[in-house]
């Protein structure tokens, strides 16, 4: 019987994860976890060569020139364009170990609408994957979906993960488009089917494109982990979530860590889902507001927004 | 899955490491990615400095304490036609913390004398107190729920010590809807000439007597004096033996607004104190929550005097899920139904009724559930299910899952580690393969106790949840509408939730019947037993 959602009680759940009080060493914790799973993005049609730079160099090194942060992890991708993946590795890999430790992750397939034929969208892919991009993140045809035409996004997904070749990919759903939580887990089952008749590696699903509201939520959230869980509890096998879009703060964030501890944590006591290798932010605004938080926690008092460096 | 073996590399911590191997090693017992690793010669997946990775190995809450201090008096009186008195006996008993064991404070014993200055103090206030227009009532209602709210903090702080329930239910439930029911009630007091149709002039009832229970003292005690301050009623309420105070903190509040003495009066004191309270022949009407025990006892006394009565009593609540209920959602609503405020609610759905096709599923999806739940401290914010409210309860507790043992149900507790060494504490319990004959399927334990049990047709469903002589709530879990409808008007439960449990809302009534009680509270119903509408 295919798994429903009731929108009340989902709800009532997620918000249950902000009323978590996390203070003192595990707030440190956790920002420093939250930070290490953020994909740091940029995915503005004004984006120039320069901003990729800032842009990375930000993602190496988080507290850039920040007394007190010195200590902060990298985030865990740099999520562009592909015509910048080029760019991003040239300068990621400039930072030696810890520089090259930073994946390039490419938004593809006619990012953010999708809206192209799929020989176009797998070009787009390939030529990302040529450009040196780790990670692939594309965006399924919610229209085909919402039309009832499964298969047909079945087949889009199947054909995402071959031209993906080595590169690691994310299934964007676009929830914000889907509209009902029961959507979202029907296309989160879809996905994950696809991601695992396909033998992909690593696979991902992913909230939104960012350029959708609502963009991630808490409840959606929920609701994409509660679909890991079932797959997990069913195979043994992983895949990774990603939240994007609209998660702008060191305390969101945090809520999210919450969200993952206790509704993953439990199927694996070792909290197998609290590490970037399975879970990830799509942020940019967030790193600077976790640094913040950080010096908080150290000094006792709140930075300005300039004390840190803007990407 | 190359990139899942890298790892490794990338952390000296060994637990880390068998974490992150994981995913690889399963992959393989499942023949996937075999052959396609090969191909992966990039290792840089998820790069993260080792102190990321400790915290991502097993990241916990720290502790979280409430830290705000509240003043509690060595010794609290009874709260008589508008003073603190001290008992005509001069007796008193302890109050403890139940999460620690230490005393908090001593409370005056309430004696016949005592009962009989306060209902005096209230048939004296009584005339003046109807006569007033009902805005003016009304004002004192929404000044007592201001009130509330401003000392939110310190009445949430104030019922977890003394109660043991975990201080953010305390903050999140107890004290909010104590505050709504001043509120709403607040709102009926101009309007009560248009609250019964074909009643122009309702009248007040007169004293009211009010005896309440220890599961919620501040909550209860607005659920009881809220509708009958509004209707022109004056009170005598007698709080539960333990945890008095937080009803005494609302009598400070009732004396800081202003309200005329003798309009509210408080008795402290243990069962003899209520059966003076009840008994009394200056009582108009008698309202009681607790047990059915005593509930059947208040009936037969009350019985011929011409005192009005309402009673909410026990229960044993079904909460029935269908195969078509969204299981994640249904999991939810029954950790909410059984185990909200340690299981101590009338109406907690203690009897889970599970259609056979998911049974496994919602008991596999259960037991994970119960690994997250936080059992200790009541203090601590991130704390999930607090003390047992006294040592006599968690013993009945305890005596109820060895009952159920020895019946041959199967015990699962939850809770992640071990419980406190002080206290009256109790893992959250679930037994499994329970028949309806079970001694833990008919009785209330008022405990953090769930009973399964499994059904195959909905005419199954409906023989086993009303197999009780309880009748107080129910909750149905499924995803069809025509169901729910057909299902509702044969349960017999005066309280029905649909795809959520233990729901509250100071505009809804609330209560029972069969051997759950009469009457309800809350509402424009929970206003009538306070009106005398025959005229």
């Amino acid at each position: 019987m295919a798994h429903t959602v009731d929108k009340v009680m989902a709800e009532q759940r997620a918000a249950s994860f902000t009323k978590r009080s996390i203070k003192a060493s595990a707030k440190r914790a956790g920002l420093e976890l939250a930070l290490s799973m953020i994909d740091l993005t940029t995915l503005e049609g004004k984006d120039t060569p320069e901003k990729v730079r800032s842009l990375c160099r930000k993602a190496v090194n988080p507290g850039d020139g920040t007394a007190g942060l010195e200590t902060l992890p990298a985030v865990a991708a740099v999520c562009v364009y592909p015509t910048m993946v080029g760019a991003a590795r040239k300068e990621l890999d400039r930072f030696g170990a810890r520089g090259k430790g930073v994946n390039v992750a490419s938004v593809a397939t006619g990012f953010p609408s999708g809206q192209y034929p799929l020989k176009v969208r797998l070009e787009d892919v390939r030529r990302a994957v040529e450009a040196g991009a780790d990670e692939v993140d594309m965006v399924i045809s919610r229209g085909e979906f919402l039309a009832g035409n499964e298969k047909k996004v079945r087949e889009e997904i199947a054909a995402t993960v071959e031209a993906c070749g080595r590169a690691h990919l994310k299934v964007i759903l676009e929830t914000g488009e889907l509209e009902t939580l029961d959507n979202v887990r029907r296309v989160s089952d879809l996905a994950i089917e696809v991601l695992h008749d396909t033998r992909a590696d690593h696979g991902f699903i992913k909230t939104s494109t960012g350029k959708v509201e609502p963009a991630a939520t808490m409840p959606v959230t929920l609701v994409m982990l509660e679909a890991i869980r079932d797959y997990a509890l069913a195979t043994g096998r992983k895949i990774g979530m990603k939240p994007a879009g609209g998660i702008r703060t060191a305390k969101q964030a945090l809520h999210y860590l919450v969200m993952v501890k206790e509704t993953m944590g439990v199927i694996d006591d070792g909290d197998a889902w609290l590490t970037p290798e399975w879970f990830r932010f799509g942020a940019s605004a967030l790193v600077n507001d976790v640094c913040r938080q950080v010096l908080w926690l150290s000094k006792g008092r709140y930075s300005s927004r300039y004390d840190t460096a803007e990407a | 899955m190359a990139k899942a073996k890298a790892p490794a590399a990338r952390s000296t911590n060994t637990r880390s490491e068998k974490t992150a191997r994981g995913p690889a090693k399963t992959a393989h017992a499942n023949g996937h990615a075999n052959g396609h690793a090969s191909g992966h010669a990039k290792q840089h997946v998820a790069a993260v400095t080792p102190a990321a990775s400790a915290a991502g190995r097993g990241w916990d809450y720290a502790p979280a304490p409430e830290t705000v201090k509240v003043a509690i008096a060595e010794r609290y009186g009874h709260y008589i036609n508008g003073r603190f008195v001290e008992s005509a006996g001069g007796g008193t008993f302890e109050t403890i913390n139940p999460a620690t064991e230490a005393v908090l404070s001593r409370v005056a014993d309430g004696t016949s004398a005592d009962v009989d200055a306060a209902v005096g103090a209230a048939r004296a206030a009584l005339g003046a107190w109807q006569a007033l227009p009902g805005a003016e009532r009304g004002k004192y209602l929404y000044r007592i729920a201001r009130r509330i709210q401003e000392r939110a903090r310190e009445l949430a702080v104030l019922e977890t010590l003394d109660g043991g329930k975990p201080i953010r239910e305390s903050r999140d439930v107890d004290v909010p809807l104590a505050a709504h029911h001043f509120f709403y009630y607040a709102g009926w007091a101009d309007k009560l000439a248009y609250a019964f149709p074909g009643v122009r002039e309702p009248r007040a009832v007169g004293v009211c007597g009010q005896v309440i229970p220890w599961n919620f003292p501040l909550l209860m005690a607005a659920w009881k004096i809220a509708p009958a301050l509004a209707a022109g009623n004056t009170v005598v309420l007698k709080p539960a033996e333990t945890p008095p105070l937080t009803p005494l903190r609302l009598a400070e509040i009732f004396h800081v607004v202003g309200l005329p003495a003798g309009v509210v009066n408080i008795v402290t004191g243990a069962g003899a104190t209520g059966a003076a309270v009840v008994n009394h022949p200056g009582v108009d009407k008698v309202a009681f929550t607790g047990s059915t025990e005593v509930g059947k006892r208040i009936a037969m006394a009350v019985a011929g005097t011409g005192k009005r009565l309402t009673l909410e009593l026990g229960g044993k609540s079904a909460n029935i899920i269908f195969d078509d209920a969204s299981i994640d959602q249904a999991v939810e609503g029954i950790v909410e139904g059984i185990f909200f405020n340690q299981g101590h609610v009338c109406c907690a759905g203690s009897r889970l009724l599970v259609q056979e096709g998911v049974v496994d599923e919602v008991v596999r999806k259960l037991r994970l559930r119960l690994k997250s739940l936080r059992v200790g401290d009541p203090m601590d914010k991130n704390t999930d299910l607090g003390a047992i409210n006294s040592r006599a309860q968690l013993e009945k507790i305890r005596h109820y899952i060895g009952v159920g043992k020895d019946e041959g149900a199967e015990l699962f507790e939850g809770g992640a580690g071990a419980l406190p060494s002080r206290g009256y504490f109790c893992k959250p319990c679930v037994f499994t393969g329970v028949q309806p004959a079970h001694t833990i399927a008919r009785d209330e334990i008022f405990g953090p106790v769930l009973t399964v049990m499994t059904f195959r047709t909905p005419e199954e469903a409906l023989l086993r949840a009303n197999n009780t002589p309880y009748g107080l709530a129910a909750g149905v879990w499924t995803d069809k509408g025509s169901k729910v409808l057909h299902i509702a008007r044969k349960l017999e439960a005066g309280v029905l939730w649909l795809n959520t449990y233990n729901r509250f809302d100071a505009a809804s009534p609330f209560g029972g019947y069969k051997e759950s009680g009469f009457g309800r509270e809350g509402g424009l119903h929970g206003l009538k037993p306070y009106v005398n509408v025959d005229a």
